[in-house]
């Protein structure tokens, strides 16, 4: 413990109990303080409680109402899925895509922005030693945190609104395009295999660069799904199919008839993950 | 009875001067929001401090189930989740708890870097503080690759890839994080015993100090 160093130059500011002289640790009678204060046991605690009780109220509401994300089992060779770290990290994420933070400059992304701000955060108190203790009255100070506030609420929006969340609910756990059945001995799917479809929709429909269409026939009639095939959509080129009409016809028929009896349910998300493609992609 | 029994110990022990440090001071007003609604500022650090402690109750009930390494760890949440009771209810509040502790810390930040609490004679705790706040985010890092799903792999290997990268101790600090050349089987141990043990003690041993230096010090008074 410190505290026995007679510094006569510190002032203590409020409440302060360490004195010049070290007197036994015992309260000052409460009137000795201005103010309406008051003990901290019982009186201040019971009040206190209030806050807290308010605050675990909307933390277990939260908690209830969203079960926690949870997706498949780690695949390291499964190179479409791109990575996106947890909320409070994404302003860094952000960082790192800028020109002079990435390839040769990674440096200045992941060591020399980052460490310039912890190394300024901890050195606040040397940095800014003024006795003013008021926000306005230290401008210099203040308006660097409010520029690095602004500067991470901007990088963190940038970096959400770039990533494509819908690869998010394709690969959680209880997600339909993850339990699907797929009987890969179909006509259809040795078509769908030999043709580039496999590339960008997955080995299962389950989506990869392009989007799920394990449940195609729920959304789209054989007209729809031809058009698809031939005319592409979104980042979907036109032309990619090369078989025969004959192939075609019997892929067309395969796709329509998955939907069908595969997909619980037209679910509104999936559909826009379809119908719009896959258009956030780079 | 009680009374007894508290004097009994306190013979022994003199205990009151510990209780007198714990719980016998007071509060001043302006940091009480009974009398000025605006001081519920004042309260984002005692309520991170609550929502730290139900990280680590959660956490701890979390360990019964969890199994450490990278064939069983995604099926034992996986079973955590949606075979025991009450299991998804104390994952959930581990998961949205890292949140809610990240956001109320950044709010309690603010609140002292804006009401100038950091400046003399608190230099000390504020960079216990900023040390804690680096504690926490390092245990939200470790514990992200704890399911040992897509997510939390790909993230990770982010996370060590920017670990990488640092000149001169890159190698050693991915080296450390992987435990081994590849982001795999030592990658998850590591991190699990980074996350369960060496972290929270670093939390709890900060944590100490940044309460201690509080009592002696006292709340910094009103601006």
């Amino acid at each position: 413990m410190a505290g026995h160093d007679d510094h006569k130059d510190v002032k203590y500011v409020g409440d302060s109990r360490i004195r010049a002289q070290r007197t036994p640790n015992y309260p000052k009678d409460y009137s000795e303080y201005p103010g309406k204060t008051e003990p901290f046991w019982p009186n201040f605690l019971l009040k206190e409680w209030m806050v807290g009780a308010v605050v675990l109220i909307g933390f277990l509401i939260l908690t209830v109402s969203h079960e926690p994300p949870l997706q498949v089992i780690a695949d390291p060779t499964d190179t479409n899925y791109s990575p996106i770290p947890d909320w409070y990290f994404l302003f860094l994420y952000e960082v790192l895509k800028y020109t002079y933070a990435s390839g040769p400059y990674t440096v200045i992304g992941t060591v020399i922005i980052p460490g310039l701000a912890v190394g300024a955060l901890l050195l606040a108190p040397w940095l800014d030693p003024g006795p003013e203790r008021r926000w306005y009255k230290r401008p210099i100070a203040s308006g660097l945190m409010f520029m690095t506030i602004i500067s991470l609420f901007i990088l963190t929006y940038q970096a959400a609104e770039g990533h494509n969340w819908e690869q998010e609910e394709r690969y959680a756990h209880d997600s339909p395009a993850q339990n699907v059945e797929i009987d890969t001995s179909e006509e259809g799917y040795q078509i769908y295999a030999a043709q580039s479809c496999i590339a960008c929709h997955g080995d299962q429909l389950q989506g990869a660069v392009g989007p799920p269409i394990f449940d195609a026939g729920a959304k789209y009639d054989a007209d729809g799904v031809r058009d698809l095939i031939e005319n592409g959509i979104g980042e979907m080129p036109p032309g990619q199919f090369e078989g025969s009409e004959e192939e075609l016809d019997i892929l067309v028929e395969w796709l329509v008839s998955l939907g069908t009896d595969a997909a619980p349910s037209g679910d509104a998300s999936d559909e826009e993950g379809s119908a719009d493609g896959n258009g956030e992609g780079d | 009875m009680l009374q007894k029994l508290y004097d009994w110990v306190d013979e022994r022990l003199d205990i009151t001067p510990m209780w007198r440090d714990i719980a016998d001071h007071e509060v001043p007003e302006h940091v009480n929001p009974a009398h000025h609604f605006s001081a519920f500022v004042y309260c984002f650090g005692g309520l991170t401090f609550f929502i730290v402690v139900i990280q680590f109750l959660s956490g701890m009930f979390l360990t019964m189930y969890y199994v450490p390494d990278i064939v069983n760890a995604h099926a034992s949440v996986m079973y955590l989740q949606n075979e025991v009771a009450f299991g998804a209810i104390v994952r959930g509040m581990h998961h949205w708890g890292a949140s809610v502790v990240i956001v109320l810390m950044f709010l309690h930040t603010l609140r002292v870097f804006f009401t100038g609490a950091y400046k003399k004679p608190r230099e000390l705790n504020w960079v216990v503080g900023v040390l804690l706040f680096l504690v926490i985010l390092g245990l939200g890092f470790t514990g992200y690759l704890l399911p040992w799903d897509m997510k939390a792999y790909f993230a990770t290997s982010v996370g060590v890839e920017i670990a990488a990268s640092i000149p001169v101790i890159g190698g050693l600090a991915e080296d450390l994080l992987t435990g081994g050349t590849i982001l795999g089987a030592e990658t998850l141990t590591r991190f699990f015993a980074i996350h369960v043990f060496f972290l929270p003690a670093a939390l709890m041993a900060l944590l100490a100090a940044h309460f201690i230096m509080i009592r002696r010090q006292g709340i910094s008074g009103p601006l």
